[in-house]
């Protein structure tokens, strides 16, 4: 009786400890793998799939963790960091750069812009505390929108990128023109399973792993723990948790919340170039609307919560959350042939998560 | 029946466990004047939630005892039910809307219809207002108090004095109003505006109305009230006429303890004829402990009490000290001129703070203990940190060391320093604040409220360990709403009303001076004092 009720307190304590959602969802994904095996798809292929995408928002979904920790909340203003690093990506294409050289220009010119728009973006924060959340998600959707006029009116001259007819940006960029396409995700890429044994270098078939896209991501998981390690790190979780606290130890607020998240806009500038070259593509216009709300649901899904995030919170969110669209696609349409029940599907768990963790925020810590 | 409008009989009340109140008995007559006083704690609020149906008594169980308005038990189980008995009550923080005039606020949701087209149709709640009736109403009100303001004037803007008395129409406006509560109504008044909210008091209890006036003003009682009655630590210690008595009486009565702590007289006492902190004239904006002007010396060595009563201004002073709410004024520390409104320097320049609020501002609750010690010396003094370059990590191994032995020498109760500190028991938690203080090396400490939510046992623990560092050379402000535990440790002890330095007492006075002092009216005995 007595062994019984213990072993119960045990799982309890497990589910406690990784999160109800994490565990549901992440369940629900393992479901979704074994219904899609048993439909005739490639389960190989749709954990080849879940890697690559998960390499590919991997530091988007970093870009959550400081301002989390720093108390403004997850970063629904993801997009401005995005059109930071769409611009620097066209202005490296415009400068004529290809290959590795394009990819480090990009990123090189990246970091300060994103810099100084986040300080700016920082400095709004301050102002409005207290509804950060909100705010942030207009700035997100107001600068999208002043940026589709700038696609349009910037005067690039560079074939690569223009309309064929008229002026102004096309609204998706191949990066196959200038060399940029997939160069981290093939950078020692090897895959396993394939055809031609267990690990095959550069290999087509089989779970491909994109080694060069994982460890820019690893090396940014590696950065942001590093970072808040830091004496300045440590600040800024201590004003995040409490204000009150933080300030009677002398420590700037203001200055604590900047920096988070100026750190996260150059996380968000440098994930939309690893997002776009591992897509292929870079996508102009109203592409990054959106962004922000699959990265913050992909981190709450890992076990972070409006107020406390992790940067383990961020590998497993980002791998679940990925994992769950990429399977649930075709084996929706599989199921339900001729329906977009897996748009609707992905909506609804996406929408569904951000709603609940802000429901779990625990008030009267401003 | 009787002339008794109101009576409690043996009325007890316990919170999971713990008696806050032990058979009080007070009777209210027809227009009586009943004062009620006693120190924060004593069991005023209490008595008042009982006496309201506030939900707070009933989801802890209820309590023990009657309540008898004009000799019938009455079972007040709402506020509503205690309107209903013609109990009102003045509020010491006002609960009017701004932007109503002085009739919206007087007549709200008691407002006086008359029914309409559409009201016939649609029900009750669309009637039209008669405005009329209400400003005759209100105008009645208004005249009963002698105030002669126009009853459509908006309430934004008014001195907080007309406040007060719009607050008191309201309550005489609603009919059968039998019994009206004051709860320490001339805490925010001027002068002149208090006394002429006595002498409303009194012009209503001429009506017949009984009143229960609570205050810790002395003088105000003696002049305006019939009787008093004394709590403290949840006991009925005297009840009293007015003519037989004095307020010197009835300040010993509630300062006295049945409980004291000892005082033992620290053996090497090495407090060194240089002053330290020097504080001229010294403002803080903290709310609700709002400090108006206070002088302070403190020598090399001393351990100085601040007492006063709830909301004098007391805690204060160490807030704004250390930078946490804004202050101006001249203070020179070690014969620095010290910056103010700026905490980073005040502790960089040897000032370490143990908050009164150590939930709100003492702790991480959710970090473990050892970040907890080290977070301050960290941030402050860039100490326990690793350097590679421009980038300063945590040096975990030193911290744990540091760490380890500060949970040996304040003999912290817990598994490991990487506890959570929010799974301590409150005297372990002050430890941790304490221990925080005390890795910032400083030279003068300032501790607010070191005991509160502290058991006993716990409490004697913290305050032997200020004692052990007060010998070790450390000067030590301590700021505290328990004068039995400031006058077991300190040297001397400065009493704080309305903002500034009311007196100043060794810790051997007599009960009576302190109290007298701490309710404001010590200046008068301070010849009685020095003889």
């Amino acid at each position: 009786m007595v062994e019984v009720k213990r072993k119960k307190t045990t799982f309890r304590d497990i589910v406690n400890k990784i999160g109800f959602p994490t565990i549901f969802i992440g369940g629900f994904w393992i479901l979704l793998l074994i219904a899609g095996g048993a439909l005739g798809i490639s389960v190989i292929t749709l954990l080849s799939d879940t890697i690559k995408r998960a390499g590919m928002n991997g530091i988007l979904v970093l870009a959550m963790v400081p301002s989390i920790q720093s108390g403004t909340g997850p970063n629904f203003a993801l997009p401005v960091g995005v059109v930071c690093g769409l611009f620097a990506l066209v202005c490296s294409i415009e400068f004529g750069f290809t290959g590795w050289a394009w990819l480090f220009v990009s990123i090189a010119f990246a970091i300060p812009l994103a810099t100084l728009v986040g300080y700016l973006y920082g400095r709004l924060l301050n102002a409005v505390k207290g509804s950060e959340m909100t705010i942030a998600t207009y700035t997100g959707f107001s600068i999208v929108a002043a940026m589709c006029l700038a696609w349009l009116m910037i005067p690039f001259q560079s074939p690569n990128m223009g309309w064929f007819i008229g002026k102004g940006l096309r609204e998706t960029i191949q990066l196959d023109a200038i060399g940029g396409a997939h160069i981290l995700s093939n950078f020692l890429r090897f895959s396993l399973f394939g055809e031609k044994g267990f690990i095959t270098i550069n290999g087509e078939s089989g779970i491909i792993i994109p080694t060069g896209m994982l460890l820019i991501f690893f090396i940014c998981c590696i950065i942001v723990w590093l970072y808040f390690r830091s004496k300045s790190g440590i600040a800024i979780s201590a004003g995040g948790i409490n204000p009150k606290f933080a300030q009677s130890s002398g420590i700037n607020i203001d200055r604590c919340r900047i920096k988070a998240n100026v750190l996260s806009t150059i996380l968000g500038a440098i994930g939309i170039i690893v997002y776009s070259q591992g897509y292929g593509y870079a996508q102009l216009y109203t592409a990054p609307l959106m962004m922000a709300f699959a990265a913050v649901a992909a981190v709450l899904i890992g076990g972070a919560s409006a107020s406390r995030a992790k940067v383990s919170h961020v590998i497993i969110g980002v791998l679940i959350y990925q994992g769950l669209f990429t399977t649930a696609l075709p084996v929706a349409n599989q199921l339900f042939e001729g329906t977009d029940l897996s748009e609707i599907l992905r909506m609804v768990i996406q929408n569904g998560i951000i709603l609940y963790a802000l429901t779990q925020v625990k008030g009267g810590d401003n | 029946m009787s002339d008794n409008l109101l009576s409690l009989k043996n009325v007890s009340k316990e919170y999971s466990g713990n008696k806050v109140l032990k058979d009080i008995n007070i009777e209210l007559k027809r227009g009586e004047i009943h004062a009620l006083i006693g120190e924060n704690g004593a069991g005023k609020s209490t008595l008042m939630n009982i006496l309201f149906g506030m939900s707070v008594i009933h989801t802890t169980g209820g309590f023990e005892g009657t309540i008898e308005i004009e000799g019938k038990e009455a079972n007040i189980k709402s506020p509503h039910d205690a309107m209903d008995y013609g109990i009102g009550m003045v509020h010491q923080e006002f609960m009017l809307i701004p932007g109503f005039t002085i009739m919206e606020n007087i007549k709200l949701n008691r407002e006086i219809t008359k029914p309409n087209l559409v009201s016939s149709i649609f029900g009750k709640r669309l009637e039209t207002l008669n405005i009329k009736r209400m400003n005759e109403d209100t105008r009645k009100a208004l005249d009963l108090l002698d105030m002669d303001i126009e009853e459509y004037v908006q309430v934004a803007g008014l001195p907080v004095g007309h406040m007060q008395f719009i607050e008191i129409a309201r309550e005489i406006d609603k009919t059968g109003l039998k019994i009206l509560v004051f709860d320490e109504p001339t805490a925010v008044l001027t002068e002149t505006e208090a006394a002429n909210l006595l002498k409303a008091m009194k012009k209503l209890a001429q009506k017949g109305i009984g009143i229960l006036f609570i205050s810790h003003r002395l003088d105000e009682i003696i002049e305006v009230a019939d009787a008093v009655t004394v709590l403290r630590d949840g006991e009925h210690v005297a009840t009293k006429n007015i003519e037989d008595t004095n307020k010197y009486e009835i300040a010993q009565l509630m300062v006295g303890r049945s409980i004291t702590l000892d005082r033992e007289e620290g053996l090497n006492r090495n407090i060194v004829d240089e002053t330290i902190l020097d504080i001229k004239n010294l403002h803080v904006a903290m709310p609700g402990e709002r400090v108006k002007g206070v002088d302070l010396k403190v020598k090399k060595g001393e351990i100085v009490g601040i007492g006063g009563l709830a909301g004098q201004g007391k805690l204060g002073i160490a807030n704004g000290l250390m930078g946490i709410f804004p202050a101006k004024g001249e203070v020179e520390f070690k014969g620095k001129k010290s910056a103010l409104n700026d905490p980073k320097s005040a502790i960089k320049s040897g000032m370490a703070f143990v908050s009164e609020d150590r939930k709100g501002v003492g702790l991480l609750l959710d970090e473990s203990i050892e970040s907890n010690i080290v977070f301050s010396a960290m941030q402050i003094n860039n100490e326990f940190l690793n350097n590679f370059g421009p980038v300063k990590l945590k040096d975990s191994a030193k911290i744990r060391e540091h760490a380890n032995k500060m949970i040996k020498d304040l003999d912290i109760r817990c598994t490991s320093s990487m506890q959570r500190v929010g799974s301590l028991s409150g005297g372990n938690q002050q430890k941790v604040c304490v221990a925080r203080a005390l890795t910032l090396n400083p030279e003068l400490l300032l501790v607010s409220e070191p005991t509160r939510g502290i058991d006993i046992g716990a409490k004697k623990l913290v305050l032997d360990l200020l004692k052990q560092l007060n010998n070790e050379g450390m000067t030590i402000i301590m700021t505290s709403s328990e004068l039995a535990e400031l006058r077991s440790i300190c040297d001397r002890i400065l009493i704080i009303c309305e903002g500034k330095v009311e007196g100043e007492l060794p810790p051997d006075a007599p009960d009576a001076e302190f109290g007298l002092m701490m309710s404001g009216s010590g200046n008068g005995n301070s010849e009685g004092r020095e003889a």
